[in-house]
Order: structure tokens, then sequence, then C-alpha cells
């Protein structure tokens, strides 16, 4: 297929475009799960998210009305290791293609390379937002069980542990977990190799706010964590002191989303423009 | 072809073949023949250095007002707190009763009460209300210093809210003397002795048994122009990390060994910035003299207090370490990727010895990049440094070796885990991410970030993931040393690492043999 034909591919003839969609979004889902790897990182995900987030609660203690504490964050404590498996499921499934040569066959079948590049987002996209949900569910039940013998009771400020917010701070940490996951899927379609692809998910995610705790100017520091995706989506699972966040939860979740949309573009690109 | 049987070519084992570092050769020429590896080496090396330029040209938002360049908008930067007689920067604000000392001499006391005040809660017109407490480290006693301005050399005895009697010199040294708290039915004595720049500091229970409890040498106590004239007398100071409070010492039978002239009383650095919360008062009433003092100290400044140290030139480590864990991990994922490492059993069918020729070289090129790197920022982080209008902590040149050293054996020791994981997962990917997981999360905990920043609402992780985690391994490069007399927040963000620097390297290396040990067992016992 020519460089111009692949950039502007000739169009679908009348009612072919959906069943030509349909067709890549099985193949994709058949590849994803005939392969037990991803089932595993996915019960990773879940099991991480779970077990850190009870390790977080069993160890808070809220002893006054200003012990500062967020019971939703204090559950959600999981998706700071948890979300670097969903960083590899993302990098894995393209990466692999590259990794095995499977990503000749992959374009020969579908020489419209961006229909097979969503169609492998749109596959990673579903079991990671289940994983992610019954990650999350898990981790609030944990908190729901544990926080309030630890003195996040009513006295102290904690009225119900299933508010609005807290609702919010849920689908918040799904939707991170997913975007993450997408994110990192656009980052191994821009570099091809899995093994840096991981090395800069991760250093995009971790190094903001490592570098916002230790920088002493409070501006730059603001300004790290209203740009970082990691520091600026967890927002989304603040509760309490909502006004002392650089970003609202949702803007905070918006700037996750800028990343993973820029990132999409970027492996776009490259799988436009450059021999496989 | 009824011909004899022929003889097989066999090429000659050589000694050198046999020998370990053959291997090690073969392995470093693997390394090194990656352009890619090496590039990622190379950003090691560079992440490190360039980094240590943003984190120490930290702009405290004032121009330093020795400098020139300072932009028209910034502030003028507060006074710079007073340095020390070793240089280092010193809080020395206290309220002081003294008089003149010429020669040698010696002064006594009796203090039989030491009581204070501390903030309770907000108070009326700006005022917070005050309730009686004594912080640990609220100190009176007697001083003996070269003379009434900041940082300049003392020696002291004091009794302490809750460490017993202490004998202190020269702003960092502390020594132990009586145990107990001060009342009046357990009064406590105290002496100090001055033989030209020796002091010789005494404590007593009952004003008659003396036990001596340091004699110090004070370089800096006899300035010549001044003749051999010291100050010494009476002093309280309330610690309380900038809240109000104060301190309360009650003394009798105050002797000294000189003829004694007019008390005069000084608040050491003023009230205000750099000095005393509020001017000191003192009673007297037939020899019985009742001195209480402001808020302040006489102690070294900490990291929490806004003192920093060359060890910001190394905060780029956590960008260095991730391409050199992708590197190690895909020097051994690689093999198996390829099919390569079937080639390197069959070479090396002693798969302990290939594993250790492996960890050599990742160790071998993560101590000289890490070692390197930490130099280099060491150098660039110099002379940055001190525009930042923020008062430097002085480091010694073996305290910087300790560093740049133990920041190449942090890095080495990592990589060695990263390859061992390696070995475990087979796979890069997850490989990589164990291994970053595992080091970068306890310390992300730790610091505290997230949502609402500093205590971001989760909590704080706990010194013991600084402990028990590779990432103990940070403490390398711990400059600022910790003051048991001084008490601050001694946490990461100010440079503080729960663990002693090799102690903390120590516990990455336990971490790095446990993994290389279940790499070993499992490289032996599957297929490759």
């Amino acid at each position: 297929m020519s460089l111009a034909a692949r950039v502007f591919p000739p169009p679908y003839p009348a009612g072919r475009a959906l069943r030509a969609a349909a067709a890549a979004l099985k193949a994709e889902w058949t590849k994803f799960r005939t392969v037990a790897e991803p089932f595993w990182l996915l019960a990773g995900v879940v099991a991480l998210t779970v077990a850190v987030g009870a390790v977080a609660g069993s160890a808070a203690r809220c002893s006054s009305a200003s012990c500062g504490l967020d019971p939703a964050a204090v559950s959600f404590t999981g998706v700071y290791p948890a979300q670097a498996v969903a960083a590899v499921v993302g990098v894995l499934a393209v990466g692999t293609e590259y990794s095995t040569g499977m990503i000749k066959l992959s374009l020969t079948a579908m020489p419209r390379r961006l229909t097979w590049l969503f169609a492998k987002a749109a596959v990673v996209t579903a079991p990671v937002l289940a994983a992610s949900a019954l990650a999350v569910a898990g981790a609030a039940l944990a908190g729901w069980l544990i926080l309030p013998g630890h003195g996040f009771t009513p006295a102290h400020g904690y009225p119900s542990l299933t508010t609005g917010t807290d609702l919010r701070a849920a689908v918040g940490t799904v939707l991170y977990l997913t975007l993450i996951a997408l994110l990192s899927l656009g980052v191994a379609a821009a570099i091809r190799n899995s093994s840096a692809a991981i090395g800069v998910v991760l250093g995009a995610l971790y190094l903001f706010p490592i570098t916002a705790a230790v920088v002493s100017n409070p501006t730059i520091a603001r300004h790290l964590n209203q740009i970082g995706p990691l520091p600026a989506g967890l927002d989304a699972q603040a509760t309490t002191g909502i006004n002392t966040l650089p970003l609202t939860p949702w803007q905070g979740l918006g700037v996750v989303a800028l990343w993973t949309a820029g990132a999409l573009l970027l492996g776009a690109l490259a799988l436009t423009f450059r021999d496989a | 072809m009824t011909a004899g049987a022929v003889t097989p070519h066999r090429s000659p084992s050589t000694p050198e073949r046999d020998s370990f570092w053959y291997l090690v050769h073969a392995e470093w020429t693997k390394f090194r023949t990656v352009r890619g590896w090496v590039i990622a080496t190379g950003v090691t090396i560079l992440a490190i250095t360039a980094l240590a330029f943003l984190f120490c040209d930290i702009t405290a938002g004032c121009a330093v007002s020795s400098g020139a360049s300072g932009t028209a908008s910034a502030g003028a930067c507060p006074p710079a707190p007073p340095a020390g007689p070793g240089g280092e920067p010193v809080q020395d604000a206290f309220y002081f009763l003294h008089q003149p000392l010429t020669g040698n001499g010696t002064i006594t006391v009796q203090l039989t009460s030491l009581t204070g005040q501390i903030a309770i809660g907000p108070g009326s017109n700006g005022q917070p209300q005050m309730g009686s407490g004594l912080q640990p480290w609220s100190k009176a006693g007697i001083i003996i210093k070269e003379n009434t301005s900041q940082g300049s050399a003392y020696a002291a005895m004091m009794a302490t809210g809750s460490n017993g009697v202490r004998m202190q010199w020269d702003y960092v040294n502390d020594r132990p003397g009586l145990p107990g708290s001060v009342s009046a039915s357990a009064s406590r004595w105290l002496r100090l002795v001055r033989d030209g720049d020796t002091i010789t500091g005494y404590d007593s229970a009952d004003g008659t048994h003396w036990t001596p409890v340091d004699t110090v040498t004070l370089p800096g106590l006899t300035d010549p122009k001044q003749a051999g004239t010291v100050q010494a007398g009476l002093f309280t100071a309330a610690p309380s990390n900038g809240n109000a409070a104060t301190t309360t010492g009650v003394f009798q039978h105050i002797g000294l060994s000189w003829p004694a002239t007019r008390w005069t009383a000084t608040n050491v650095g003023g009230t205000g910035q750099n000095g005393v919360g509020q001017p000191g008062t003192f009673s007297q009433s037939g020899g019985v003299f009742s001195v209480t003092g402001g808020s302040g100290d006489i102690a070294p400044l900490t990291g929490g207090a806004g003192v920093i140290s060359i060890q910001r030139a190394l905060l780029g480590t956590f960008f260095g370490l991730i391409p050199l864990v992708v590197v190690a991990a895909m020097f051994i994922t690689g093999e198996y990727r390829r099919g390569l490492i079937r080639v390197s059993l069959t070479a090396a069918p002693r798969r302990g010895r290939l594993l250790a020729a492996k960890a050599a070289v990742i160790a071998a090129v993560g101590f000289v990049a890490g070692a390197v790197a930490a130099a280099l920022a060491v150098a660039v982080g110099t002379p940055v440094l001190p525009r930042t209008g923020i008062p430097v902590w002085p480091v010694s040149l073996l305290t910087e070796a300790r560093m740049v050293v133990g920041t190449g054996a942090l890095l080495a020791l990592a990589g060695v885990l990263a390859l061992a994981i390696a070995i475990i997962v087979r796979r890069s990917a997850p490989a990589i991410t164990t291994a970053i997981v595992v080091i970068f999360i306890p310390y992300l905990l730790t610091v505290g970030v997230g949502p609402q920043g500093g205590g971001n609402g989760r909590g704080g992780g706990g010194d013991w993931l600084l402990q028990a985690t590779p990432v103990a391994a940070m403490a390398v490069q711990q400059a600022l040393p910790r003051y048991y007399q001084v008490a601050a927040p001694y946490v990461v963000v100010g440079g503080y690492y729960p663990l002693a620097p090799w102690a903390g390297l120590a516990v990455e290396c336990a971490w790095a043999a446990a993994a290389l040990a279940l790499a070993f067992f499992l490289l032996r016992r599957r297929d490759a």
C-alpha cells in the first residue's frame, strides 16, 4: 500500500464500513482473549488495587475531627502500583505485535492501519474498564469494612462512605486506570518497543509527582501537579479538601484524557507514516 | 567410504576460555555493541547531571542582596541566618543575662525551677492563647560566649524540658549530664570553668558532689580584639519551630569567680526575623533570678527549617534509574526473545557463571554511570546552589565522596535487581514494571504526593517503607546531619532518611541478593 493510499485510503463501498470495523474488532478480540498473559495482568490490577488499599486502610488512623485523611484516597491507594500493571496491558497489546512480527500479518489483513489501531484500542478498553471497575469496587468494599473501625466515623466528620463524592472518586479512578492503559497503547504504537515504551510511560507517571514533592518552589510544584498525569488524574479521588486541589477532579481527569489523546495521536501518526 | 573412522574436529579448549573473565568480556561485548543500550546509559548520566541544575536552581522567590542580577519584581531575601564556627547555618536567638569575663573564671548556679508557656490555640488580638507547658528541648542554664553577636563560639550547661541536664557547645555538639527534670526538691547545680580556650562543664544534684560532663576547646572563643574578654551569664531559650513559647528559669546561689559587675540583659539576635519571638524579661530579689526568654534556640538549622545542601543536586537519580532499569532488564529478556539465550548457555553451560557475568557487567555499568553522573551533578550543583538565597549547609569532601560512590552503588544494585527480576519473569515489560514499582512506589507513598500535596489525605506511608524497600538506599545521598538535640521534622522532602547511609545501601543490597538467588534457582531449574 502506497503512503498516499495509507494516509487517504479509498472510501469503503456503501454499507461496508461498519462490517469492516466489526471484523477488525472481532479479530483483535480473538487475539486478546486467546493469550493468557492479559488475563493474569488484569487479575494483577484487581489484586494490587484491593490488597494495597486494604493495607493502607488498615494503617490509617483518624483520631480527631481534623485528621486530614481522605477515606476515598486511602481506600484507592492501590492505584499507585496497579496503574503500572494497567500500563503493561496497554503496552503489550501493541508491543507484542512488533516483537513477534505479527504486525506484518495484521497489517496485511487490515491494510487500513488506523482501523487496526482503533480496533486494538477498543479491545483493550473493554476488559481494562471491567477489571478496573472490579478492582475499585473491591477496594471500596474493603475501605467500607475497615475504615469506620479506624476513626472514620460521623463524629470525625465522615457521615457516610457512600456519598455522591465517593461515587465520583470511584468512577474517576476506574476511568483513570482505563485512560492510563490507552495512553500506554498509544506510546507503544509510537515507540514500537515494549521495553522502551513501558519505561517512558512509567517515567511520565511517577517522575512528575516525585519531582513535585522535592522541588522547593511551591509554584513549580503546583504546576507539576497540574500537568503530570498521575497527580492530575488522582485529583479525581479527592472527597475532602477539594478547594485546595491544584485542579478540580474532572479537570484532572481531563488532563489525563489529553495525555491519552496525545499519545494515541502520536501512535496513529507513527503508524501511518512509518513502515511497519 | 570404508576408510578408518574420521576423528571429529574439536576446537581446542584453552584455559582462558574457561575463565570467568572471558565470560564477563563476552557479556560486555554484548552490552556495548547494542547501540540503544549505550544510548540509554548515556541518558542515565545526562538525566542526573542535567536535573542537578533544575533541582539546585530553585529560586526562593527573592533576590539575594549581594547579587546584582536579582529581578526587579522579586522582593529582597530575608537576611541570611548566622553561621556557626564550623560554617554551618545556625539559629542563635535567646535571652542572655551576662557580664564580661576577662581571663579565666568559673560560674556556678543552682537552678530550682524550669517552667514554660506554649501557644495552645488562637487567642484574641492576633495573640495566641498561651498555656503552661515545656518543649522537650526548652532550656535554661549558664553559658560562656565569645560575644553577644549571633554565631559566635560558646559552651553552655543547661537543664532541658525533658532531656535532663545537657552540655552543648558551638551549636552542633551535645553531651548528656544528669537525667531527670528540675524542681524545687530536685534542683540542678551547673558550673562552667574557663581556662583560656578550654571550657569544662560540671553538674551536681546537691552543690557539693560535682561530676564533669565534658571538656571542650573552642578555638574561636578568644577574639584578640577583645583581649580575652568573653560574656558569661544566665540564659533561657524556648525552641518551638516558630510558634510562640517562653521558658522561665529560676536561678539562685549564683557564684562568680571574678568581681561581679552589673548584669546586662540582651536578646541575642534581637526580636523578629532570626531573633527571639518576644523580648525576654528578668526579675531579681535577694539573690534569686527569674529569667524568661521568648521563642528561639541555640542550634543548627535543619532541612525542615529552610536549609538546603548539595544533596539536592542528586535528586535526578530517580530520572536516571528508569533508563538503567530498562537496559538491565533487556540485557537478559533480549536473549530470551531472540533465542540468544540458547547460544549463551551452550557456550557457557554453567548457568550460575553466566548469571554472575551478566550481573557483573550490569553492576559495573550502573556503578560507573551512577558515580560519573553524581560527580558531574555535584560539580554542576555546587556553583548553582548558593544563588537560591536559601542557606546552604557546608558538606565535607568526604561526605561528597560518599554521596558520589554511594549513588554509583545505588544504581549498580538497582541494575542487578532489575536483571534478576527479568530472569525470574523472562518478559521485558512486566520485569521493568516490577522493578520500577518496587523501587518507586514506596518512595512515592512516603513523600505523600497526590491530591493534597504534602498532607495528601492519604497520610504518610511511614518510615518503614524507606527502611524495608530498595529505595532505602537513597539514604546514601543524605548530606544533612540529623541532630538528636534539635526537635525538627526530619522528613524525606527535607533531605532526611530513616536509615544511616550504608545501612540503607545494605537494604537494597539484600533485595538484589535475594532476587539474584531466586533468579539463579529458576535459571538452573527451568528450560531456557
